[in-house]
């Protein structure tokens, strides 16, 4: 089954060319196999979305990506992922390093209690960069810029980010995610709990934050996984089923589950 | 449904299957309009021809509704692969369905000018290029019924038939406009006939190729094979005998 996905992935992938790149990866929660030797390659400076029904193992794929799985007790994950061609799971790497580099955004926006401006400065500051008030000033305002919300918000940083409405808080939370200047942005049903126009919004964002970071994103409305990325990856019970251009895969995909998946005829 | 499985929505299923229908409803009556101009054609039978002209208004409603029913199709259903492919080849092959049907309602009214004129000799071929371009027509719907790529790219290829067939009667048209100036007339509405018979097989061929796109996903490349000439063709009235024996001695210099 995995044979078929396996056929779309370089033997030899491009490091230049792919910013994550994932061979025979595949994870346990105790006995349950949620994963099975998934071959990914994740390209630079490109929106990957990641498509299936629920249990379809995305969510659990996505989570490898930055080692979110460690913290699941029983979970086991094998097979190989590179960042940059570096082993993200070599038991040298520092863990808070690599989340620093894999940034991630959840389905429910999630700021901490606490005011605008050190949602934004705490990842800063535990990770050692604006040491001084005028260079966390300017984090803070870039990360918020580039996150679209700068404008809105820039008169009452002080207040406290939950005060701010769903579409305002996930920007939020991207934005303290691109703070601490990652690579690689991991976003999990980034817009499930948004309105349309909120979730228009963060879509043109998505789009924006390409040109400076890689974005993979899980997805549970096709029609956005069809306008936000370049290429689309489909799971199915486990399997990466196939994983190709979204434009093709939308108008052609090449495998009947992901035809039967995408015009809702199962799932 | 062609496509085997059943959508999860149902209605959706039922809305694609509407939309089919009343695309094998256009092209049937496409079809039978163009054989039914044909017979009055052969017939010389007037009324016969009025119907034909009558029932052209009925394909355009036809073409309507499957524009509204693909338009609602896409708003509302936000069709993937191959229900978009469904839907999008549905939208064209009814537009060239209804072009064939304005065709045959021309050819329709071609035959009530040709009725006031004195019969001439018969263009045996007409009969026949319309029959060759009935069968191709009766195929590609079928292949539409059954979304049966092989069977689109055969239809696709049988088109050059139909230019041949078309390149022939105009020379032999020509001809006959040479010999005698009161065939001029008539021959005109003839040719032109000839002409949207072949314009009808360009169509179909056209539906021929989003058939293929709709079952496979893929265009139809490559350049059709074309057999008709009759765009750079040039017939000389020299040619006639009469003609070269008058101009013989002069140019003997006898």
């Amino acid at each position: 089954m995995a044979m078929a996905a396996e056929n779309l992935v370089d033997e030899n992938p491009n490091i230049a060319e792919h910013k994550i790149i994932a061979r025979d990866v595949s994870v346990y929660y105790g006995e349950a196999q949620a994963l099975k030797s998934v071959a990914l390659d994740i390209g630079r400076n490109q929106v990957t979305s990641l498509i299936g029904p629920s249990g379809c193992g995305k969510s659990t794929f996505l989570r490898c990506l930055n080692r979110m799985n460690d913290v699941i007790d029983g979970c086991r994950v094998v097979g190989d992922i590179t960042l940059d061609g570096e082993d993200i799971y070599d038991p040298k790497l520092d863990v808070v390093q690599l989340r620093a580099r894999v940034g991630m955004v959840f389905q429910k926006p999630n700021p901490f209690p606490k005011s605008i401006y050190d949602n934004i400065a705490y990842g800063p500051r535990i990770h050692g960069l604006g040491e001084a008030k005028a260079d966390t000033d300017e984090i803070v305002e870039r990360s918020l810029t580039r996150a679209g919300l700068w404008k809105e918000v820039k008169d009452r940083l002080d207040k406290p980010g939950t005060g701010l409405s769903g579409g305002q808080q996930q920007r939020l939370c991207i934005a303290r995610a691109i703070a601490v200047n990652p690579e690689v942005i991991l976003m999990d049903e980034p817009c499930s709990a948004l309105d349309p126009i909120a979730t228009a919004r963060i879509e043109e964002l998505i789009d924006e934050l390409r040109e400076n970071f890689t974005i993979v994103i899980v997805t549970h409305s096709m029609q956005q996984a069809a306008r936000v990325s370049q290429r689309t990856a489909f799971f199915h019970l486990g399997d990466l089923v196939e994983c190709g251009d979204t434009q093709q895969l939308f108008t052609n995909p090449n495998d009947e589950r992901t035809q039967g998946y995408i015009t809702g005829r199962f799932g | 449904m062609p496509n085997g499985t059943e959508h999860i929505v149902s209605s959706f299923d039922s809305e694609l299957q509407e939309l089919n229908q009343i695309i094998v409803r256009m092209g049937g009556m496409a079809e039978s309009m163009l054989a039914t101009a044909i017979d009055a054609l052969v017939k010389r039978d007037s009324d016969l021809a009025k119907k034909v002209i009558e029932s052209d208004k009925e394909v355009d409603v036809l073409e309507k509704a499957a524009d509204e029913a693909a338009v609602n199709l896409i708003a509302l259903r936000q069709p993937m692969a191959n229900d978009l492919r469904e839907v999008v080849a549905a939208l064209k092959i009814a537009s060239d369905i209804e072009r064939i049907g304005d065709l045959a309602k021309n050819v329709a009214k071609r035959t009530i000018a040709l009725n006031q004129t004195p019969p001439t000799r018969p263009a045996y071929a007409i009969p026949r290029m319309a029959n060759l371009v009935q069968s191709i027509m009766k195929d590609t719907l079928d292949a539409y019924v059954e979304r049966d790529s092989d069977r689109a790219v055969d239809v696709w290829h049988r088109d050059e038939e139909v230019d041949e067939m078309y390149t022939g009667l105009f020379r032999e048209l020509l001809t006959y406009m040479m010999e005698d100036p009161r065939n001029i007339t008539p021959s005109t509405h003839l040719l032109f006939i000839a002409k949207n018979i072949e314009r009808m097989g360009d169509h179909a061929t056209n539906i021929a190729e989003n058939i293929y796109y709709l079952a496979t996903g893929d265009q139809l490349d490559g350049r059709r094979p074309k057999g008709d000439t009759t765009s750079f063709q040039v017939v000389e009235p020299s040619d006639d005998e009469s003609d070269a024996a008058a101009r013989a001695p002069q140019e003997n210099g006898e």
